[in-house]
């Protein structure tokens, strides 16, 4: 294996059903230059000291020229970025403003609100598998949730939803570091589209305030910035719990051991599910970080205007962090996993996400008596970033009430 | 004695812990968890199980906790002989025996002294005796307190505008109640974080309905003939109607009780070293006492090798952790406590905390954000390199920083920061009231991630 | 039951306040208040809120005895 390749590899297909050899290959050297500039960080406590370094920065226009700008407002939409691809003081303001209605201060019960409904999708969807003998658990569980979830956050009208999975798809596709000219043509068409959905909703909104954020937040934002958001939401939010659910499915029919434990201890849970955070966090790395500033991290100057990448699922197995790094444990101690990031750009849908695997993943686990995984590795979804499963066949033997 | 045998005898024998609060109890459990297993006999002088103090001034007094609700959880099971209510009187170090305000002794083998500290009262007895005047320290200040200002007072009094009176103000404005802040410096919280940072709670303050007074102190508390307090005099010829005043003069350390023992007690603490060793009156280390939490001082390599009593909830409990492992393990095992300072206080809705030194700083920069936004991170110097920082809404940065502190970076930082502003370029005076110019001493940084790997290492002079 | 928040290490990120409101609160916009003590009808979601604090900074107790020995007197001298 040779140095310069890694990043090729990890973002190679082939390598997407388990890139975990290539990120311990990478722990070897905490800080890696490549060939072209750019600084890969992988270890745990490089990466955390990173993200909280105010000399990196999310907003890519700050590269030195010659580099990827992902998040920058493409010509076609001219929408301003959405504030991930902030800093501050732009990004506190924006986040503030659109966590009003979301969170605590302001709003600490929006999203327990939503519970109800959303377990209720949960039974519909395990309804289904009635009389069935093999499911797909992306398909047929962990797809549909994350949709319904987002539009009612947003206060997208019920009939809209299936027009929300194709463009959270197509969009989602496009943070990969490769996603090729027909991904990103592709993420463009969507995106215009979703754009214009968005514009009419956003003024009905305004006109007409109805429950979620868009009613809430139509007179506190600019319209593009709002869109901006909207979309932000929807493709982070989605594909990304998708992902989460998905891999926690995947993982305990992988250890049967620990399914057996969860299905006698319904409580295991809440451990569980930040264990696979840990072991198979939906974001696996940040690739759109830049240096404000040379840094000098473990021995390793970073110059002024790199790209930075902070490998996350690399930093979740670093043995100097988690012993035994490897191993899928949920009683394991003090779990300070990067599966959500952290500093000022820790996933601000964390706690949604949380709540639709709180709902999801016990009751899937109480109602169906998994046989076997049908294919594994399952096959993978493109996207090194957001990586995950695009099927999840499983045979079932029976479900329960 | 070889290390192992020597390392097994530590672990039995007694130990007695005097002081029943936050580092007390951090310090039983460390304890048993590495291993203790001989008796250990808990000191308090309140009547109450170790309970935490930092929502007495905060959720208590708003009502959205009680008081007596705050006992503190457990990390697992002391198994030991609790003496509450009863105070620590007196320490015979040739007995080694600590004799109690009932006339008991109890008989330690090794003793960890963890008495913290007390309110300081206010000057005068007979004024302080007056009905409406409290301090806040205890559990029963805080119930006290709280049924006082929900009972229909109309005006409080404020007696010092540190960080426990200024949550003090900020709990009583929540609660709708006019309040005076008298401060004999000229802003609020300027002893900790200067007079820069100072200026921008002094802001905040007004900004939030508080009368504050600066520059000025209480000359009297003048109670009516029912023995209620009813006015304040101030140094400058005014005079404050108030039913209420809390006396928030900062803490006095309890050493009392050691006086003509032999260890190294006095106001400003009990002295030990590094590893928590309490020194005599002579400054030799002994080797079976050992100091932990707010009563303690001992010297910091990242400050000088000056010694720091530190007054934080974090420096109590590592501390604890710290005398705890070194009380039952032999020499070469010890680990020194190496603790970055650090401290919060939540007042008026803005979340403010610290790490490092501040005061040591003889300059300041805000390398993030704003003063006058309500959201900044300012950093210190000393002579030419970081030494503390402190944040308004800041904190998730201040993990950077603290690094910068442990890793004794220059100041001032001449890098760019996000959100750095032009207008804040110029490193400025921090303005303490009273400079505290320390002495000379060697460039000294830390390394490790956890308490038990942190060491000194010492690096050459920047040219 | 018993709980505690080392805000030294809180930063704010409020994900226990999302998972158990009842019990965890922000005062501001990154103040941490809480409810030192909580009861059996909160257990779970409490669980849930120290699961998930990013920066592990709650700790819990889930016993509810009190200190054993602590009766507000002293108990008798045995030397």
């Amino acid at each position: 294996m040779t140095l310069g390749t890694l990043p090729a590899q990890i973002t190679d297909y082939a390598n997407r059903a388990d890139p975990y050899p290539l990120y311990a290959e990478l722990r070897r050297t905490p800080v890696r230059r490549e060939g072209d500039g750019t600084y890969l960080v992988s270890t745990y406590y490089e990466v955390r000291s990173l993200a909280n370094d105010p000399r990196l920065s999310n907003d890519t226009s700050h590269r030195s020229p010659g580099y990827a700008r992902i998040g920058q407002p493409n010509e076609e939409t001219g929408l301003p970025p959405s504030f991930i691809f902030t800093d501050p003081p732009l990004h506190d303001r924006l986040r503030d403003t659109i966590n009003r209605p979301f969170g605590p201060p302001h709003s600490p019960r929006f999203l327990d609100d939503l519970r109800g409904d959303l377990a209720k999708v949960v039974t519909e969807l395990l309804d289904a598998f009635e009389g069935k003998d093999e499911v797909d658990i992306v398909e047929d569980f962990s797809y549909p949730l994350p949709v319904t979830a987002i539009c009612k956050v947003l206060g997208v009208p019920r009939e809209d939803e299936p027009r929300f999975h194709g463009w959270a798809d197509a969009l989602a596709s496009s943070l990969d570091p490769q996603a090729g000219e027909d991904g990103l043509e592709k993420a463009q068409r969507a995106r215009q589209e979703l754009g214009s959905y968005l514009t009419d909703l956003i003024e009905t909104k305004r006109r007409h305030p109805g429950p979620g954020m868009l009613s809430a937040l139509a007179p506190e934002m600019t319209p593009a910035d709002l869109e901006a958001t909207a979309v932000l939401l929807l493709v982070a939010g989605h594909e990304t719990t998708v992902n989460a659910i998905t891999n926690t499915t995947l993982t305990l029919l992988r250890h049967p051991d620990v399914l057996a434990r969860f299905q006698r201890e319904p409580a295991l849970a809440v451990p569980l599910i930040e264990e696979v955070l840990r072991y198979e966090p939906p974001v696996q790395f940040v690739p759109w970080t830049t240096a404000l500033a040379d840094i000098d991290v473990a021995d390793t100057t970073i110059p002024e205007g790199s790209p930075v990448w902070l490998m996350l699922a690399a930093a979740n197995r670093d043995p100097k962090r988690f012993p035994d790094p490897d191993r899928f444990d949920p009683d394991r101690k003090d779990n300070e996993h990067l599966g959500f990031y952290t500093g000022i750009h820790y996933c601000f849908g964390a706690p949604l996400a949380r709540m639709e695997l709180h709902v999801a993943v016990p009751e899937l686990f109480r109602r169906v008596t998994f046989s076997r995984l049908l294919e594994d590795p399952p096959p993978y979804r493109a996207n090194a970033v957001l990586r995950g499963p695009r099927h999840l066949p499983v045979a079932i033997e029976g479900l329960t009430a | 004695m070889s290390t192992d045998t020597d390392t097994e005898a530590r672990r039995q024998g007694r130990i007695v812990v005097v002081g029943a609060s936050l580092a007390g109890l951090r310090a039983a459990e460390t304890l048993r968890d590495q291993g203790f297993t001989g008796s250990l006999t808990m000191i308090g002088d309140e009547p109450y199980e170790p309970y935490d103090r930092p929502p007495l001034s905060k959720q208590a007094l708003l009502g959205r906790a009680r008081p007596e609700d705050t006992a503190l959880p457990r990390r697992r099971d002391v198994d030991a002989a609790w003496r509450l209510g009863v105070a620590a009187e007196g320490l015979d170090r040739d007995a080694r025996q600590v004799r109690l305000a009932n006339g008991d002794t109890v008989s330690y083998d090794r003793l960890l002294i963890a008495t913290g500290t007390r309110a300081r009262p206010w000057i005068h007895p007979e004024e302080a005796a007056l009905d409406g005047v409290f301090v806040l320290r205890t559990r029963d200040d805080s119930a006290c307190l709280h049924r006082k200002l929900t009972s229909g007072v109309s005006r409080v009094l404020v007696i010092g505008a540190g960080f426990t009176g200024s949550e003090v103000a900020s709990a009583c404005r929540e609660l709708g109640l006019e309040v005076t802040v008298a401060e004999r410096g000229p802003a609020p919280l300027v002893g900790a974080l200067g007079g820069v940072i100072g200026a921008a709670a002094d802001r905040l303050q007004r900004s939030k309905g508080v009368d504050l007074r600066c520059g000025v102190s209480v000359t009297a508390l003048e109670g009516d003939y029912g023995g209620r307090l009813r006015r304040a005099h101030l140094s400058d010829g005014t005079a404050i109607d108030a039913e209420v005043a809390v006396i928030s003069l900062g803490a006095v350390r309890n050493t009392e009780w050691l006086a003509g023992s032999g260890v190294a007690a006095g106001p400003r603490g009990v002295a030990c070293d590094a590893g928590c060793r309490v020194f005599d009156v002579n400054g030799i280390v002994t080797d079976d006492i050992y100091a932990a939490g707010d009563v303690a001082r001992s010297p910091h390599p990242l400050f000088d090798y000056q010694f720091l009593s530190l007054e934080h909830w974090g420096n109590a409990v590592e501390q604890a952790e710290i005398a705890a492992h070194n009380m039952i393990c032999a020499g070469t095992k010890r680990i020194p406590h190496l603790w970055v300072p650090m401290f919060w206080s939540s007042q008026f809705g803005i979340n403010i905390k610290s790490v490092g030194v501040p005061p040591l700083g003889d300059q300041l920069v805000v390398t993030q954000g704003s003063l006058t936004e309500e959201r900044f991170v300012a950093v210190y110097g000393y002579r030419g390199r970081v030494i503390a920082a402190a944040t308004f809404d800041g904190a998730k940065w201040l993990g950077f920083y603290q690094e910068q502190i442990a890793a004794g970076a220059p100041f001032p930082p001449e890098y760019r920061t996000v959100d750095r502003r032009t207008e804040t370029l110029q490193p400025v005076d921090p303005d303490f009231p009273d400079p505290h110019l320390p002495t000379h001493g060697p460039t000294v940084t830390l390394s490790g991630h956890s308490p038990s790997e942190r060491r000194v290492q010492f690096v050459p002079s920047r040219a | 039951m018993r709980l505690v928040v080392d805000l030294n290490r809180c930063q704010g990120f409020a994900q226990c306040v999302f998972l158990a409101p009842d019990v965890f609160a922000l005062h501001g916009e990154e103040a941490l208040l809480f409810s030192p003590r909580f009861d059996e009808e909160q257990r779970d979601r409490v669980e849930k809120a120290a699961a998930a604090c990013p920066v592990q900074a709650i700790l819990v107790d889930y016993s509810d005895e009190p200190t054993r020995g602590v009766t507000g007197g002293v108990e008798p001298h045995v030397d």
